[in-house]
């Protein structure tokens, strides 16, 4: 019993050296498959993570709801450091983040974004901070890093109309995530279904990088893993043990 | 700027206001119809008359005036500067460096200075320049009517083709340039300084340097006494920004003192730096609720130090809560924050706002409009939670501020596109979702609606071969042309 207390606070003593440890909460995806695989099993809260999309404005859109789900599952208001003026509250809430809970400052430029999320990030209590920017420098990244560590608050970079193959410059950010649009099955009626991702998690500290396609926000801003994929292992593991 | 004559109300007959001057009385102000039958300060009260017989004469009271001007000022004081002092008889000075940003701009200021003064039934001219000398001398000399700015750097020529009466000298002084042929200011600038000065004294050439700006001409701010305001000086002048700091975080201890006894709490403090030429330098901040906070209110003064230019030291520091309210408070809120350990959101909000401005703070809230960029309401940071939201209707998370026209392929009238060109790139389309139709509001002007008044938008969602999804729609319902071109715009792409 007591060997196990004294095993619990090394642990905890390598994570906080190493820095991936969960000092702070963790807002999980609820989905196994996921959480595995993410050294700090889900968003770690008092970290900074960084998103992005594509050129093209869907996948940007998509990556919002993505982190606009990860931000409704969480309690607290939120700050939205916006550059551009394109972002739209009705969608957020469709994704389960209301309204009230989120506030917008247009700070205008880079710079400026990079100088809210910092000053947001000294107040502990926060559900979440987002900044959207073009580019970032390494020192930036650090600096909020250190904030976001202090406070325990979750940071987001999201990098605006990001190319796929641009190098990025190293950045001190926990996890690096890119969210692409992905083609549905199509339903055999004028209509359109649930919307599908690819999510791309391209840099975790600890651990390893990972591609999921998965199905959009729900209201309470849950992704799921599409019903074909979750049954497709499962199959194939009866396939080889039958073998 | 000018101040108030007394405005002679609906019928327009002339009056004047009269004060006694060496057992005759002359005219001390005047209102418009007198000016413009031509009578003038300081002609007596028998020669007014020969020009307007039927002339409303009453006693001048200075003390009143200068009263009157005052109140003036501590009002101006409290809504645009800092810094603002009488400059009697009739002027009022507001050194607004740096106070425009509330505004959003400087003609945004001075427009809404006119627009309130004139309410009050006031009559003013207002001037913006560089120096205090020539502002004055524009606000006096050139009869504009509305606001004269004088264009930063532009005071020297400015100043050169006004009269030499416009430089504050005593009237003697003035005709006696007149008489050696001295009109305008240039002439004064481009002669030797020697004789002058001999002839008139020194005023001529202080007064003259002050409106070119070569000699300081400090502005000596009104405080509102009756306000909580602390106050520090120093045997020796401070300089550095730590030093400052740290007397800001004692002046804005003192202060929450004074508003935890009043019952109120600050919404706007003015910080002034007395420095030891004479100049006096302000910051202001404002606070989105009331505050009593020493903390708070030190970060948020302490965060504009850097706006502050000591000069060769500041010997004295005042802090003014310029604007107060009440604010509620009791021990059971305190004990509640501390269960809660909720976010200090007033605080942030205050440094964000004071920093990005108050308008880049804001929630959204659903507004009733059946247009959807039209469907977001700002609502300050801080405002009480509306609970209330959108219908459950699917929208793009980004939105174009413009919808963009698109070419649109599509195999039947009323069905969704199969291709778009949009931004000169081809989008192949899988599947869509629509039509979705919304009416616009007939009622309006402009916007997009301004091409028709019935205008009707079909909203179709598509999705491209690679799976984004977007947001189309095509104006007018397809039977009657007067609901829209029937031509095709992208509004913004779905998660």
């Amino acid at each position: 019993m007591l060997q196990s207390v004294v095993l619990e606070d090394i642990r905890a003593k390598i994570a906080q050296i190493e820095g991936v440890g969960a000092r702070h909460d963790v807002i999980p995806f609820g989905i196994e498959d996921f959480d595995s695989r993410i050294p700090a099993r889900g968003i770690a809260t008092g970290a900074l993570h960084e998103l992005a999309g594509s050129p093209e404005l869907a996948d940007d859109a998509s990556a919002t709801i993505f982190l606009a789900g990860i931000l409704a599952r969480s309690d607290g208001p939120v700050f939205w450091c916006l550059r551009w003026r394109d972002l739209f509250a009705p969608a957020l809430h469709l994704a389960g983040l209301h309204p009230d809970r989120l506030i917008h400052v247009e700070a205008g430029s880079d710079t400026n974004v990079l100088l809210a999320m910092e000053e947001c990030l000294r107040h502990p209590g926060l559900a979440g901070v987002v900044g959207e920017v073009k580019k970032y420098s390494t020192t930036a990244s650090k600096r909020l890093q250190l904030a976001a560590e202090a406070s325990g608050v979750p940071a987001f970079i999201f990098r605006r109309a990001c190319k796929a193959g641009e190098p990025a410059e190293g950045s001190a950010a926990l996890t690096r995530w890119r969210i692409t649009a992905s083609p549905t099955e199509d339903l055999g009626i004028p209509a359109i279904g649930r919307a599908r991702w690819r999510v791309a998690l391209e840099r975790a500290r600890g651990g390893n990088p990972h591609n999921w396609i998965v199905e959009g926000c729900d209201a309470t801003g849950r992704i799921a893993l599409p019903a074909a994929l979750v049954d497709r292992p499962a199959a194939q593991e009866d396939a080889q043990a039958a073998a | 700027m000018r101040k108030p004559q007394p405005d002679g109300s609906a019928p327009p007959r002339p009056l004047v206001t009269a004060i006694p001057d060496h057992g005759r009385r002359i005219v001390a102000a005047t209102c418009r119809e007198a000016r413009i039958l031509g009578i003038q300060t300081g002609m007596t009260i028998t020669k007014a008359r020969a020009f307007a017989p039927e002339l409303d004469v009453v006693d001048a009271e200075p003390e009143a005036d200068l009263d009157g001007l005052r109140r003036l000022a501590l009002w101006a004081g409290a809504r645009y500067s800092p810094i603002v002092a009488p400059d009697p008889p009739d002027g009022l000075w507001l050194d607004i460096t740096g106070c425009a940003a509330i505004f959003s701009s400087e003609r945004a200021l001075l427009k809404d200075l006119h627009r309130r003064v004139a309410a009050f039934g006031l009559s003013l001219q207002i001037a913006v320049a560089d120096t205090a000398g020539c502002a004055h001398a524009a606000a006096r000399h050139v009869p504009a009517g509305r606001p004269v700015t004088v264009e930063p750097g532009a005071h020297r020529k400015a100043i050169a083709l006004l009269p030499v009466a416009a430089l504050r000298l005593p009237s003697a002084d003035v005709d006696g340039l007149r008489k050696l042929g001295f009109e305008r200011i240039e002439q004064l600038i481009g002669s030797p300084r020697g004789p002058l000065a001999k002839r008139f004294g020194r005023e001529l050439h202080r007064r003259l340097d002050q409106a070119l700006g070569t000699l300081p001409e400090p502005i000596e701010p009104l405080f509102p006494e009756e306000l909580p305001q602390a106050r520090r000086g120093f045997m020796e002048p401070l300089a550095t920004a730590d030093a400052l700091a740290q007397v800001i975080g004692d002046l804005a201890h003192d202060i929450a003192g004074q508003l935890t006894r009043a019952g109120t709490g600050a919404r706007r403090l003015d910080c002034y730096f007395h420095r030891v030429d004479g100049q006096t330098q302000a910051i202001r901040i404002g606070t989105a609720s009331p505050s009593r906070d020493p903390r708070h209110l030190a970060k948020l003064l302490a965060a504009r130090i850097e706006s502050v230019d000591p000069g060769l030291g500041i010997e004295a520091m005042t802090l003014v809560t310029a604007l107060a309210e009440r604010q509620q408070g009791s021990q059971a809120d305190a004990l509640e924050n501390i269960g809660r350990r909720g976010p200090d959101l007033p605080a942030l909000v205050d440094t964000l706002a004071n920093r990005f401005g108050q308008r880049a703070l804001r929630r959204a809230a659903p507004r009733p409009s059946a247009m959807p960029e039209r469907s977001v309401a700002p609502l300050p940071a801080l405002a009480p939670e509306t609970g209330e939201s959108w219908s459950e209707w699917p929208r793009p998370s980004r939105m174009l501020g413009r919808p963009e026209p698109v070419d649109v392929v599509a195999l039947l009238p009323d069905d969704a596109p199969r291709l778009f060109i949009w931004r000169r790139k081809r989008y192949r389309v899988t599947q869509g979702d629509g039509p979705e139709r919304l009416q616009g509001e007939w009622w309006r002007e402009g916007g997009i609606e301004g091409e028709t008044h019935l205008t009707v938008r079909d909203y179709y969602q598509v999705e491209t071969e690679t799976g984004g999804r977007y947001w189309l729609f095509r104006l007018g319902d397809g039977v009657n042309p007067a609901t829209g071109s029937m031509r095709w715009f992208i509004h913004g792409a779905f998660a």
